[in-house]
């Protein structure tokens, strides 16, 4: 295991504090959207953004830059608060998420919001997306990478499958997949609604790179995503356990939180937790 | 008799060409290479022809990824499966966010023949209509085809164009302008509106004739581009002539007799006919005995002229 200066991991726990607040701030202002499956993707997203991933955020389509693609899209909160710290709009706009004549859609929309990379929101699709943002890098001969994080429950949609297959197949060493593997899904646990499991033995039958670990452990996260872990020839699945609701202490683990926003004094509570 | 070829077959050929023309060209298809024709683009350009093996919707949405680094892919395989089976594919992968995907489906409409009702495709114009963003584009012969896939790889957005299985006979000159969204008048009349897209526009122009004998003006419009509806060209000629009939290798619900339908009722309301599968599931057979048993012959384009008058006569 790589070590981090301590101001690496610090930084990013502060960025993915910053985004945690955002996310129930706007779930909360909207009163929709999904703040459990947000959360619990925060530290990978902010590992992402603020640190591993090439980008520029005055020229959101400059060719050689890398790509994430939130496969789950439900979980636009977390993409729209690493997109607002990044400067792609305003902070002062996550407000208006899910609301009429805002670009925060409630599943994202590449056509309304710079720096989204492909439409999501119909699970399954997002990782076939990133597959073929890697089958143009490899035909570019550009050195870009391609990530795309799914959920648990997402995996149980055929396509995931079929891009698990395609992706292997054409040796796209470029894309790095993440599952976001916080074990609940809307009805209840993964395991009683539509098991998943062994999810790792899964993608590695299927010929991907596997790496397990913790998705809130930062120096776990940052050697997953860097360029060093991955295979020459596969594609690499980072399978990070996760916390649904990570951060909001009622929230933690509780299916219910899976897509219900919280109250008014329920967003003071939980902005007061974080800010702690 | 009129030179036949598969609409199939001149997008084989026409790919291949512009893949010499446009190196962001790349070719898509799911085990069915040799029967879409996409295998006459993979002989010349391997490395930018992906098999994507028996799993059509990861196809489609890896067009979609490709398409946002600048692409132009083309998706190809069977209408049924290019259109049903992907449909949520295209609906938010690639019209949602307007995407540069051109899905080239062949073996549409039901003179698929042998195989069958699982593989005709007798529904897709409607479903893939009914989508924003997308142009929708059933070349009548091999030339229209050709200028089409010509056209649509120039034109920067979500296509959707059907092609057939079986050889259609050649009804446009060498030298014909293709423009997407334009219908075209293919014979003057002035009794009766005769709109046809695909094999049936050859089938309209022999009804026409047959008319002719018995002293009846038939006007033809190829109507190849579905949407956006050539709605200028199909008002002018419903005024002109009073009636009209749809004529198409699609069920008669929700295909070109439905946006026809539609554009007359808000332009100019006349009496219509529709020929096209009736809403039923088709069934094995050769394609003439098809064209035969489910009504989509010249005959049966004249017999519905001939009623579309009658209506218009009665109610003056």
């Amino acid at each position: 295991m790589s070590e981090y200066s301590p101001d690496v991991v610090r930084k990013l726990e502060e960025k993915a504090n910053q985004m945690r607040q955002d996310i129930v701030v706007m779930v909360g202002a909207a009163q929709s959207g999904h703040p459990g499956g947000s959360l619990s993707a925060a530290d990978i997203v902010a590992a992402l953004y603020f640190n591993v991933m090439r980008y520029d955020v005055k020229n959101p389509k400059w060719a050689d830059r890398d790509r994430f693609v939130l496969s789950k899209g439900h979980a636009s909160p977390v993409l729209y608060a690493a997109l607002a710290e990044a400067g792609f709009f305003p902070r002062a706009e996550i407000i208006t998420f899910r609301n009429i004549n805002s670009h925060l859609q409630g599943h994202p929309d590449m056509k309304k919001l710079a720096g989204v990379e492909f439409t999501t929101g119909s699970l399954g699709q997002g990782l076939s997306g990133a597959g073929g943002m890697a089958i143009a890098g490899k035909l570019d001969k550009k050195d870009y990478r391609v990530f795309c994080m799914i959920g648990d429950g997402e995996s149980e949609e055929g396509q995931i499958w079929e891009a698990a297959m395609s992706a292997a197949h054409y040796k796209l060493d470029n894309l790095t997949a993440i599952t976001d593997w916080n074990g609940l899904q809307i009805d209840g646990p993964n395991a009683e609604i539509m098991n998943v499991n062994p999810l790792p033995d899964k993608w590695r039958a299927f010929g991907w790179n596997v790496i397990e670990i913790d998705g809130h452990d930062f120096t776990q996260i940052l050697d997953a995503l860097s360029p060093e872990s991955r295979v020459e020839g596969k594609p690499t699945m980072i399978i990070a356990k996760t916390v649904k609701g990570k951060g909001v202490s009622f929230m933690e683990n509780a299916c219910d939180w899976h897509g219900k926003a919280p109250s008014e004094e329920q967003v003071k509570t939980a902005l007061a937790e974080l800010c702690a | 008799m009129a030179e036949k070829i598969a609409t199939r077959d001149a997008y084989g050929e026409t790919l291949a060409e512009l893949g010499k023309e446009n190196p962001n060209i790349v070719v898509l298809d799911a085990d069915l290479s040799k029967s879409t024709k996409t295998n006459v683009f993979q002989k010349a350009f391997p490395d930018r022809h992906f098999n994507f093996g028996i799993a059509e919707a990861n196809m489609i949405s890896n067009a979609a990824g490709m398409a946002t680094c600048g692409k132009i892919p083309f998706a190809s395989t069977f209408a049924v499966f290019a259109s049903g089976r992907t449909w949520d594919q295209i609906r938010a992968s690639v019209c949602y966010p307007e995407l540069n995907v051109k899905i080239v489906a062949t073996h549409g409409g039901i003179t698929v023949g042998e195989d069958g009702a699982t593989h005709q495709a007798n529904e897709d114009i409607a479903i893939m209509r009914v989508l924003p963003n997308i142009t929708v584009i059933v070349p009548a012969d091999g030339i229209e085809t050709a200028k089409a896939v010509r056209a649509i790889a120039d034109y920067k957005g979500p296509v959707y164009m059907r092609l057939g299985r079986s050889g259609v006979p050649v009804i446009f000159d060498a030298d014909y302008d293709f423009q997407i969204g334009k219908a075209v008048v293919m014979r003057e009349g002035t009794d009766v509106s005769i709109f046809a897209c695909g094999l049936m526009t050859a089938q309209a122009l022999e009804a026409a004739e047959t008319l002719t004998a018995e002293g009846i003006s038939a006007e033809v419009v190829n109507v190849a581009t579905i949407k956006p509806l050539d709605v200028e060209t199909i008002i002018m000629s419903a005024r002109k002539t009073g009636c009209a009939v749809s004529a198409e290798e699609h069920s008669i619900i929700g295909g070109l007799g439905g946006a026809i339908a539609e554009t007359l009722i808000d332009g100019c309301p006349v009496h219509m006919e529709r020929v096209g599968v009736p809403d039923t599931f088709t069934e094995s057979g050769n394609p003439k005995a098809l064209l035969d048993k489910y009504g989509m012959t010249a005959a049966d384009i004249a017999t519905a002229a001939r009623l579309s008058i009658q209506f218009k006569q009665e109610c003056i």
